[in-house]
């Protein structure tokens, strides 16, 4: 008979709990810090003398694919420098309704022109609103979310793991 | 001492209230407590502590659409909800709440109607609430509902059994069938759950599988059938349902602390038992509480495990119990 003392043994289980503190995140209220190679909403980048690294090459959008990105180029005049390259990217967008986040973009990229960053906090009441445009997406973004400290996050056993 | 009748309507009018804002509580508590023992929080966003959620449950319930299949048997259909919720409401009102009061000249007892036989009164109206869930589950012509409606019949009424069996002892150590007089008969003696310690037992397991609350909840195994009978239901139609299934589990827990835990009396302190409702209520939320932790402790039982617990252990140990009582009522006597 250790049917007994083992149903027994299921109540102690449980009250226990009772008195742990519930391992919950409250999330509006406390945002977990993301891996810092997360993936999350786009950027695009700039020399630090202001010229874009995109050359308008269209190599993200052949290898996205989700076929979100929209790029249509442009060339270089010396009266209309954008880009440090021949071209540039004259329409940049990216529809984020269709994005997947697999970075392929990221890897396509001959310039790291284009990242995937840190934020996901990116939801719209439009789906217009979630095609994101070049000036958008050379801007930093609206809603920042923390990034976890790398030594902490960024290891074969991650923080969170042994500080429950 | 006699009551006017018409105090009854009152009284009914506030039992019946207070009943369903118990059951409101009730789904709280047991969403809040479920939270703690699985390490969550449980609502903590509507109102303080999560306290409005079974609000916003009712508004959601009443504002959706009440779906019905069409190939639903009508009148039974929308009945069946009604007679659930109509009997498990109905049996609350023998359970008493205290001694009994002198209000403006005029004696109020403590239940809203106090019958000789309100423990038959009870399981009377637990039989009747049963239809509801099987025409329930039969009327909405679902293959779903009708396994769910079979497993349901069968499991209350084989638990029914043993469950009227492990009140017989009370009944013959208590010498009746007022709830009001085992009440009294515990006051002069003891509390019943000593001698009757394997009634006790034998009652709350059979009171849990009554209620088809987890481990015993089979008629709506999620996992295993859609919902049971009420698959076909939505809105306030299933929110009935689940009311009466909640407010059953109310009105067993307030047998259960009237038939074995001395009702609404303090334990040994006489004079703070005019504050009856009180420890009425307080012991009402401990066994209800109880519920709760056994649901987040223990896992489903299997059907054929169920019905060889309700019949081959419960039934004789709820047998043998009655009839040793028997035997040693006489021998006093």
């Amino acid at each position: 008979m250790t049917v007994v003392p083992n149903t027994l043994k299921g109540f102690g289980v449980t009250l226990k709990q009772v008195f742990k503190k519930p391992i919950t995140q409250q999330y509006p209220e406390y945002k977990r810090p993301v891996y810092p190679r997360f993936r999350g909403r786009h950027r695009l980048h700039r020399f630090e003398n202001g010229l874009e690294k995109c050359v308008g090459c269209s190599l993200c959008a052949a290898a996205c694919p989700a076929d979100c990105i929209r790029v249509v180029p442009a060339e270089n005049t010396p009266d209309n420098r954008v880009s440090a390259g021949e071209r540039y990217a004259r329409i940049y967008e990216i529809n984020m309704s269709r994005c997947i986040f697999c970075g392929y973009c990221e890897l396509a990229c001959p310039f790291d022109a284009i990242t995937l960053g840190n934020d996901f906090e990116i939801s719209e009441y439009n789906r217009e609103d979630l095609i994101y445009t070049k000036d958008m997406l050379l801007a930093p973004p609206a809603k920042r979310v923390p990034v976890a400290d790398p030594d902490l996050y960024d290891t074969p056993i991650p923080y969170y793991k042994d500080h429950a | 001492m006699h009551e006017p009748w018409w105090i009854t309507i009152p009284k009914a009018f506030l039992v019946i209230n207070v009943v369903m804002v118990f059951f409101a509580l009730t789904t709280w508590l047991e969403r809040k407590l479920l939270g703690r023992m699985q390490n969550r929080y449980g609502p903590n966003r509507a109102g303080p502590k999560g306290l409005l959620v079974p609000i916003a449950d009712l508004l959601k319930l009443i504002r959706k659409e009440a779906f019905a299949p069409s190939a639903a048997k009508q009148p039974l259909y929308i009945l069946a909800p009604v007679v659930s919720m109509f009997t498990a409401l109905a049996a609350f009102s023998v359970i008493p709440w205290g001694a009994g009061w002198t209000v403006g000249g005029y004696y109020v007892a403590g239940s809203v109607v106090n019958v000789p036989i309100s423990l038959i009164l009870i399981f009377a109206l637990g039989s009747i609430g049963i239809y509801g869930f099987i025409v329930g589950g039969w009327a909405s012509e679902s293959k779903y509902s009708l396994l769910g409606s079979m497993r349901t019949c069968a499991q209350l009424v084989s638990y029914e059994v043993s469950l009227a069996l492990a009140v017989l002892g009370v009944v013959m150590m208590g010498q009746s069938l007022s709830l009001q007089d085992i009440v009294d008969k515990q006051q002069a003696t003891m509390w019943f759950f000593i001698p009757q310690a394997v009634g006790l037992v034998v009652f709350m397991l059979g009171g849990i599988a009554e209620t088809s609350r987890p481990p015993f909840d089979l008629p709506e195994a999620d996992t295993e059938l859609v919902a049971g009978y009420h698959t076909e239901y939505s809105g306030m139609r299933w929110g009935l349902f689940q009311a009466a299934e909640y407010i059953n589990m109310l009105t067993l827990s307030g047998l259960c602390v009237t038939l074995f835990f001395d009702g609404y009396h303090f334990p040994w302190v006489h004079s703070l038992d005019k504050f009856g409702p009180v420890w009425f209520v307080l012991k009402l939320f401990t066994l209800v509480s109880l519920f709760i932790w056994l649901r987040a402790s223990q896992p489903r039982l299997r059907y054929d495990q169920l019905m060889r617990f309700g019949w081959k252990v419960l039934l004789p140990a709820a047998t043998v119990n009655a009839l040793v009582t028997a035997a040693l009522v006489v021998a006093v006597h």
